[in-house]
């Protein structure tokens, strides 16, 4: 029976062979579960872990690295701030509300298990196509979900982005990020020491939601069929208790009541019990029977593995019990005692501490000797060009530029974005800036963080190497244009079957792009999320690595430019004109992929983002806009959406020009009086500058190519989300 | 003005320390009431803040109305003791009876964030007594239940009493008579969907909030 149970629970036969080394016995079933759960893709990053540790991770600043529950870092003043992202893929495939609020969810609690109050939340989604409309139902699924627990909980969502395609169609990606400040001196870690302290469990009763959730959903694809089977591995969320729980948590971690925490996230009590015990190197006992349950007749393994949600486990003193009730008790928070810290290094389940012993292993055997893959790699054949078809193209600038516009006002006027005041810059724009405030007395420092979330399937589906640098860059860029210098990148690498050659390549040169690019900026990644087996009916995804990049602005008196136009200003474009088709989003609308990608100058782009943070800081211009996907057409389109004026250039003779994707592009606005200013800057630091046109009128003017009322390009770009996913909103 | 402000904070709640930053950004003394306490010595003025009472479980603030805090503040008001309700404060006062009406979902059925115009109808309460009739605030809404409705006679006599407080420029949510927020007979309570204390900082986009404020500081 054993044996095919561990086939049915995803485990391989080599694995189950090692276990069995490891306890020198065969593991009864409840040990099978606990290890099926722990030695998991999801949780083991069994085929990535190799590759990620090429990844530079350290800088002065860097007070938590990868590995624990979230990245740390000192931005001054006594303040730390914790950041990670996170990937819930697979539940949002299956349940796109619940999948995304439990996304929300879980990233929370591993911000405030660090002693952090979560500030603010951010989101990278892409679905597929807007014609299809299972991908519509998914994508409004998925934001419901989002305001729905993002809102009552109390944390704004301040930015993100969203895409659609094709190659997402029946697996979305759902990419959830979470920052939270606290007093530098305030760090908890999630480990237990102390023998004779308690584990208590806070929170939530324990269901039959999410069984295996990690094992069954988050390290295998979907199928055509059967995928009902998996919906009891869908969580479910409840934002209400989990705003106790931060609330309650925050309060026990002012009063210095906790050795460690741990939130319980993938495997449930099994990952929580078994990473607090072997991080403190100490033994565990816990009691199942001691375990608030939501339901009757729950069997150990159940209990061990459920992923019911919005629960912690605190490690603290016996003495502290009291004061930790009272807490728990004001914020309505069920506590209960379940585990004791033990000598040794075992992890010993129990019905009651004193009697049946239904499972003992070594505790830190659930991680560190998880196994690890260096699964075979394929570089995928090259593909023909597409060059000669590509000069084909005869279709109209105007109808191209409008079906590329698209507001995101749609997704995030759905999310509360202006919670706890510090919202100056908010979604829609390069990057997210907020308010730095103590997080003890609120004071404000007049410094700002920013934030700013990339990624770019098509980029990196033509060279996942290139790709992967050039969103770095891009996330770079971003921060510039707020003025922002970036501190630390978290990164959720979105890959299809890692068991596929060409995926595992995919994956790698991923992961050596991130590393150069990272090095090259002197950013550390201080957190990440693998997220594999993201294909459909036997297709992978394009690679999909996204980053996270927060950033400082020192002085913070004035809001960044943003996208504004003003009457009178001119529009310049700095930097290289050095732009292809490959990889852009022209090509996606068209059809082509398989063009080369322009490959980043790092110096020149350094060189340009030290430009920008000048003008920024100086208030020399009046808007910015980093040019990205679409091209300076986008750019402009985007700029002239949001302003109240047209605009007339010239320069950009044909699609290449006004479509074409190339890195270190900056498109600025600028009063002509500071005209010379500019110029003179840029020279001296040898960034080309093209001076494109004017800023004026009620029209879209790019000469010779196009020329239409500003209000066409208002209405594709407001329209086009509502038009396919609901309106929302009424006009009066 | 050194009034004291206190503000209610139930389970849930998540404006309050918003709140309070805009109180004492105006002079004025934050202070938090727990919803289990009865105690309203030393305050001045009460805030019922934004955010999801009791997570809004059964109807927005349908829970919240029977905790010990809200009699204290229902018998505060009663005593003439000016009361704002911002958001979900606003459907916890018309859940208790302390404003009429109610507050449906938007008629998009869509949670909305975003800032919008709202003009001032009279001078003539708590919040609007700094303010001058008619000018234009831009303030921001955050909500999914904000959308005011009641019956025919009660919308009369809200008009007949002049006690329509804020109407919208550009109905976001189906209000009914374009309705942000209404006072009661006395004048001293006050509802209201828009977030004042979200626009009191010219760098988060408006300080048009701080008018509103001014005048509830100054109301006793």
């Amino acid at each position: 029976m054993v044996d095919s149970l561990h086939r049915a629970l995803g485990l391989t036969d080599e694995e189950a062979t090692k276990i069995g080394d490891i306890l020198q016995r065969t593991p009864n079933p409840l040990e099978l579960a606990m290890y099926s759960v722990m030695w998991s893709e999801h949780c083991s990053y069994k085929s990535s872990r190799l590759h990620l540790s090429r990844l530079p991770t350290s800088a002065p600043w860097v007070l938590v690295g990868p590995g624990e529950n979230a990245g740390v870092i000192d931005v001054g003043d006594g303040i730390a701030v914790a950041i990670r992202i996170e990937s819930h893929n697979h539940p949002s495939a299956i349940e796109p509300y619940q999948g995304a609020a439990t996304g929300v969810g879980g990233i929370l609690r591993d911000i405030f298990t660090m002693g952090a109050r979560p500030i603010a939340l951010m989101d990278s989604l892409r679905f597929g196509s807007l014609d299809d409309a299972r991908s519509c139902w998914i994508a409004e699924g998925v934001v419901s979900g989002i305001s729905g627990y993002g809102n009552a909980v109390g944390v704004p969502t301040v930015g993100g982005e969203i895409d659609f395609d094709s190659t997402f169609q029946g697996n979305p990606l759902v990419n959830v990020l979470c920052l939270g400040t606290l007093p530098k001196d305030r760090l908890v870690l999630g480990q237990a020491s102390g023998i004779g302290n308690l584990a208590v469990l806070l929170g939530a009763a324990t269901g039959r939601d999410g069984i295996g959730g990690v094992s069954v959903l988050a390290s295998a694809g979907f199928s055509d069929q059967g995928d009902v089977e998996k919906r009891p591995s869908v969580q479910v969320g409840d934002p209400f208790e989990e705003k106790r729980l931060i609330e309650a948590c925050l309060e026990i971690f002012d009063s210095n009541l906790v050795v460690g925490i741990q939130d319980l996230g993938g495997a449930g009590l099994t990952c929580a019990t078994s990473e607090t015990a072997s991080r403190g190197g100490v033994g565990m006992d816990v009691d199942i029977s001691a375990v608030p349950q939501r339901e009757l007749g729950m069997e150990a393994h159940e209990i061990m593995i459920s992923e019911s949600q919005e629960r912690m486990l605190a490690i603290i003193e016996p003495s502290n019990l009291d004061r930790l009730f009272e807490i728990c008790t004001k914020w309505e928070v069920n506590a209960n005692v379940i585990g004791r810290v033990t000598e040794g290094n075992k992890l010993r389940i129990l019905d009651r501490f004193e009697g049946n012993v239904l499972a003992e292993i070594p505790a830190s055997s659930l991680h560190d000797d998880a196994p690890i893959y260096d699964r075979p790699k394929k570089k995928p054949e090259p593909k023909k060009s597409d060059s000669d078809e590509i000069i084909k193209v005869t279709s109209d600038p105007l109808d191209d530029l409008l079906s590329l516009l698209s507001d995101p006002s749609w997704v995030y006027s759905q999310y509360d974005h202006q919670l706890f005041l510090n919202t100056v810059v908010g979604p829609g724009y390069e990057a997210t800036v907020l308010k730095l405030r103590d997080p003890v007395n609120g004071f404000e420092t007049n410094k700002g963080l920013a934030i700013t979330t990339d990624g770019n399937h098509r980029w990196c589906a033509v060279n996942p190497r290139v790709g992967t640098k050039l969103i770095v860059a891009e996330g770079l860029m971003n921060l510039a244009c707020v003025g922002a210098h970036p501190l630390a990148l978290v990164n959720c690498l979105n890959f299809g079957n890692p068991e596929n050659p060409e995926v595992m390549w995919q994956l790698s040169e991923s992961i050596d792009g991130m590393a150069e690019a990272c090095e090259e900026f002197g950013i550390p990644v201080v957190g990440g999320n693998v997220s594999l087996y993201n294909e459909s009916s036997g297709t992978n995804i394009s690679p999909t690595p996204v980053v996270g990049i927060v950033g400082k602005i020192e002085e913070l008196y004035r809001k960044p430019p943003g996208f504004e136009l003003l009457e009178g200003n001119h529009l310049v474009l700095l930097g290289p004109s050095d732009i292809g088709l490959g990889g852009s989003l022209w090509s996606a609308l068209h059809g082509f992929d398989h063009e080369e990608l322009i490959d980043v100058d790092f110096e020149i782009h350094k060189v340009l983002a030290d430009l920008v943070r000048g003008l920024i800081f100086d208030g020399t211009i009046d808007g910015i806009h980093d040019l990205s996907a679409g091209g300076l057409g986008v750019a402009l389109a985007e700029m002239v959406a949001k302003s109240k004026f047209g605009i007339s250039v010239a320069r950009t003779p044909d699609t290449l020009s006004l479509f074409g994707e190339g890195p270190s592009r900056v498109l600025v606005s600028i009063n002509p009086e500071n005209m010379n200013d500019l110029l003179s800057r840029a020279e001296s630091v040898n960034i080309p500058t093209t001076r494109l046109g004017l800023v004026g009128g009620d029209r879209f003017i790019v000469k010779d190519l196009i020329d239409v009322p500003k209000e066409t390009i208002d209405s594709a770009f407001v329209t086009h989300l509502p038009n396919a996913l609901g309106v929302g909103t009424i006009s009066s | 003005m050194t009034a004291t402000v206190g503000v209610a904070v139930f389970p849930g709640t998540n404006c309050e320390l918003d709140s309070i930053h805009a109180v004492e950004s105006l002079g004025g003394t934050g202070k938090i009431l727990w919803h289990s306490s009865k105690n309203l010595s030393e305050v001045d003025a009460v805030i019922i803040p934004g955010g999801f009472a009791h997570g809004d479980y059964l109807r927005p603030g349908a829970i919240a109305r029977f905790s010990p805090l809200m009699s204290a503040i229902t018998d505060f008001a009663n005593n003439g003791g000016p009361v704002l309700g911002i958001c979900n404060g606003f459907q916890v006062l018309t859940e208790s009876g302390l404003l009429p009406g109610a507050l449906q979902k938007n008629k998009g059925l869509k949670f909305l964030c975003k800032t919008v115009e709202v003009r001032v109808e009279t001078e003539n309460s708590t919040l609007t007594r700094n303010a001058a009739k008619g000018v234009k605030l831009s303030l921001p809404i955050n909500h999914f239940e904000g959308n005011f409705t009641c019956d025919h006679d009660t919308l009369n006599s809200l008009l007949e009493q002049d006690r329509v407080v804020l109407r919208y420029c550009d109905n976001p949510n189906g209000s009914i008579d374009d309705i942000a927020g209404v006072c009661n007979e006395s004048r001293n309570v006050v509802g209201i969907m828009p977030h004042p204390e979200r626009a009191c900082d010219s760098l988060l986009g408006s300080e048009d909030g701080k008018v509103l404020f001014d005048s509830l500081l100054g109301a006793n």
